[in-house]
């Protein structure tokens, strides 16, 4: 970033030019903007410290101490399962909706109305997660429950849809609606934004050469996204496994570990585990819910690093 | 300019080789009418009929008939071409169907628990009424205080990130720990202000300003993010023309630097608050539930109209109904003030824009 540095360059000279020495209004606001930067460092430092020394007392304890009287790694493992799981089959639904979505907007649309689209899209994200939960509980979960039994009777054979359907729609298949919902916005706007950059130049020439639309999307801006789409989608899925509201008023749990995404019993989230039984529990449990948020803060920071150096290797190229 | 010998080549060459052949206009919309009365026709006949089921049966038929016509009239590659336009097409829609059912949904059943009484009396004492007065004092303090933690401090940073860090190992380390901070889940950050607390306050703590806290911890970032965009496109011959007047260089960021990001400064804020305004998880495990109204943030549980919509649905009490008509009201209250910042923040930013460009 050359421009920078010219603002850098000319700081210096300026502080040369008086003699050296910096003024004290220069010296106290950047003292004080360097200390807002340390600030952060701090702050995420202090996220890691926290979570670490209070979770710690649950991971020393021993099987019978813990609430379930099972140790901490059996406490998480069904746990951390259902985060995947929920997280994955959300990123698996949202992902080609949400590139097609993109799709639409940048090269399809109409030119005229594409700002307009492009600003409902992003209207998903604003909407708060308690309200996806209430939707998915009160209107999609009854809805969804002719497509279920449909699915158990039609596509039973597939472990996802063995059933029994629940006749309440408070399902895993539910949870990764919602969940699909709530992270398409956050996959369509990385796509829209490298779908917008793809190189003009080769579309046109895609076209000249008589290429029809499609031709020309799949021959020129899908390969140029390819890993913008690969790196939004992990985005989405660090989103998707911390979400807690949607899938803590969804899911009827039960501790079970299951493929089975329309059945009654369900595992569950370690994000909704902590907000259902948090707020009763005191001691040791206590800290044993805060180990298991620090293993949800470790599963989301691998799948966000993940996704920034895809992008980042990218930017390079 | 073709040479005028040349002779436009025999018409059946053309139509066979090149595809001559083109649907009419109206070629899509009668394939997807057609498929959505197949679907609907074999639904009813089976007694299966729901809307969702409908859709799911409608696209695929209509992809299918639009292919095959198209084929047949235009060649594999346009029918293709058809086929995938709608195909996009209709994921778009898709994607909106839950937009549109869930703001049609929030007014139909927020509307019945909106009374005077819902903004003005708060719950104590009450069998199956008051209001969310408290909830809505809880939510404008509680996010004022996070609002007051993060801006301040993520200003001065990105200030520090485009004005002081050039070149330097901190800036690089930020933009990393701004990336990490921006996917801290907010049940994270919840969990994290507890740990904070409890160790000064001792177990069971709960008080508004630890929700003031997670939530900053999300918010943080995001006005890092928003305003760094904005500094950036400062054009650089505004601050060099301020050095060469001799301005320093701190007068220079408050007096021309700010002032030119201004709107887009004030976008970002409001955005990022938008973004906060709503959550739950975080409060639900930090400010705790209370059924009266509290202001001070350094005493005691506070409510807050997420929490609120939560407690609501999940423990309706003895009128069930008047229960959740007050969580739907408090969804509702929630999505007007969300969409409220949103819009107003775009119209600032479209209002002053150009004053950056």
């Amino acid at each position: 970033m050359p421009e920078v540095d010219t603002t850098t360059n000319a700081g210096q000279l300026l502080a040369a030019a008086s003699g050296g020495r910096r003024r004290p209004g220069d010296r106290i606001f950047s003292n004080a903007a360097t200390i807002a930067g340390v600030t952060i460092v701090v702050l995420l430092a202090g996220v890691a410290i926290f979570l670490f020394a209070e979770g710690l007392p649950a991971v020393t304890a021993s099987a019978e101490e813990l609430p379930g009287g099972e140790s901490l790694l059996d406490y998480v493992a069904p746990l951390a399962f259902g985060t995947i799981l929920a997280g994955a089959f959300a990123a698996l639904v949202a992902v080609p909706l949400a590139v097609a979505a993109a799709l639409f907007i940048t090269h399809i649309a109409p030119p005229r109305i594409a700002l307009t689209l492009g600003y409902l899209v992003d209207l998903l994200a604003a909407i708060p997660s308690i309200i996806y939960g209430l939707w998915g509980i009160f209107v999609l979960g009854p809805a969804t429950v002719p497509v279920m039994q449909w699915l158990e009777d039609n596509l039973g054979f597939i472990p996802l849809f063995k059933g029994p359907a629940s006749a309440t729609g408070r399902t895993m298949f539910v949870a990764v609606l919602v969940l699909a919902v709530m992270i398409l916005p956050i996959v369509s706007a990385v796509a829209r934004e490298v779908f917008t950059q793809a190189p003009r130049k080769l579309q046109e020439g895609a076209q000249a050469l008589g290429a029809t639309r499609w031709e020309m999307i799949r021959m020129t801006v899908l390969p140029f996204g390819k890993s913008s789409i690969v790196s939004g989608a992990m985005l989405g899925l660090g989103r998707a496994l911390g979400e807690t509201m949607a899938v803590t008023i969804i899911l009827s749990v039960s501790g079970v570990v299951t493929f089975n995404l329309i059945s009654q019993a369900n595992p569950s989230t370690i994000a909704a585990n902590i907000a259902l039984n948090f707020p009763e529990s005191s001691g040791l449990a206590i800290n044993a819910l805060i180990a298991t948020g620090l293993v949800l803060f470790a599963i989301t920071l691998v799948t966000n690093m993940a996704a920034r150096a895809i992008i980042a290797r990218q930017n390079i190229e | 300019m073709a040479p005028p010998e040349r002779q436009p080549p025999p018409a059946p060459l053309a139509s066979a080789e090149i595809g001559g052949g083109v649907l009419p206009g109206w070629a899509t919309y009668a394939a997807i009418g057609g498929a959505a009365l197949v679907a609907a026709a074999v639904l009813l006949a089976t007694g299966s009929f729901t809307v969702a089921l409908l859709l799911v049966f409608t696209v695929p038929l209509a992809c299918a008939a639009i292919y095959a016509w198209s084929r047949a009239v235009e060649g594999p590659r346009r029918a293709k071409d058809r086929v995938m336009t709608l195909a996009i097409a209709s994921a778009f829609g898709l994607a909106m169907i839950p937009l549109i059912s869930l703001l049609y949904e929030v007014i139909k059943r927020g509307l019945p628990g909106i009374s005077l009484e819902f903004f003005t009396e708060d719950a104590r004492g009450q069998i199956g009424g008051g209001g969310a007065a408290h909830a809505i004092v809880g939510t404008l303090v509680i996010t004022g205080v996070a609002v007051a933690i993060s801006v301040p401090i993520g200003i001065m940073t990105a200030i520090y990130m485009t004005e002081y860090g050039a070149g330097k190992k901190l800036r690089r380390a930020l933009t990393f720990f701004v990336d990490v901070m921006t996917g801290i889940p907010s049940i994270v950050a919840g969990l994290f202000a507890y740990a904070l607390f409890e160790l000064f306050f001792g177990p069971g703590i709960r008080l508004g300003v630890m929700g003031s806290v997670a939530l900053s911890v999300l918010m943080i970032p995001i006005v890092i993010r928003s305003a760094e965009e904005v500094l950036k496109i400062v054009p650089n011959h505004l601050r060099e023309a301020a050095y060469a007047l001799g301005t320093p260089k701190w007068k220079t960021i408050v007096k021309i630097v700010l002032p030119t990001a201004f709107a887009g400064l004030v976008t970002g804020v409001m955005i990022a608050t938008a973004r906060i305004i709503g959550e739950t998880a975080p409060l639900l495990i930090t400010t705790g539930v209370i059924d009266t109204i509290n202001s001070n943030p350094l005493d005691g549980r506070m409510q807050n109209l997420a929490v609120y919509a939560f407690s609501e649905y999940r423990s309706p009490g003895v009128m069930k109904q008047a229960s959740y008509d007050r969580a739907w009201a408090a969804a509702l209250t929630l999505i007007a003030i969300v969409m409220i910042l949103n819009i107003v923040a775009r119209l600032v930013y479209r209002r002053y824009k150009t004053e950056i460009r």
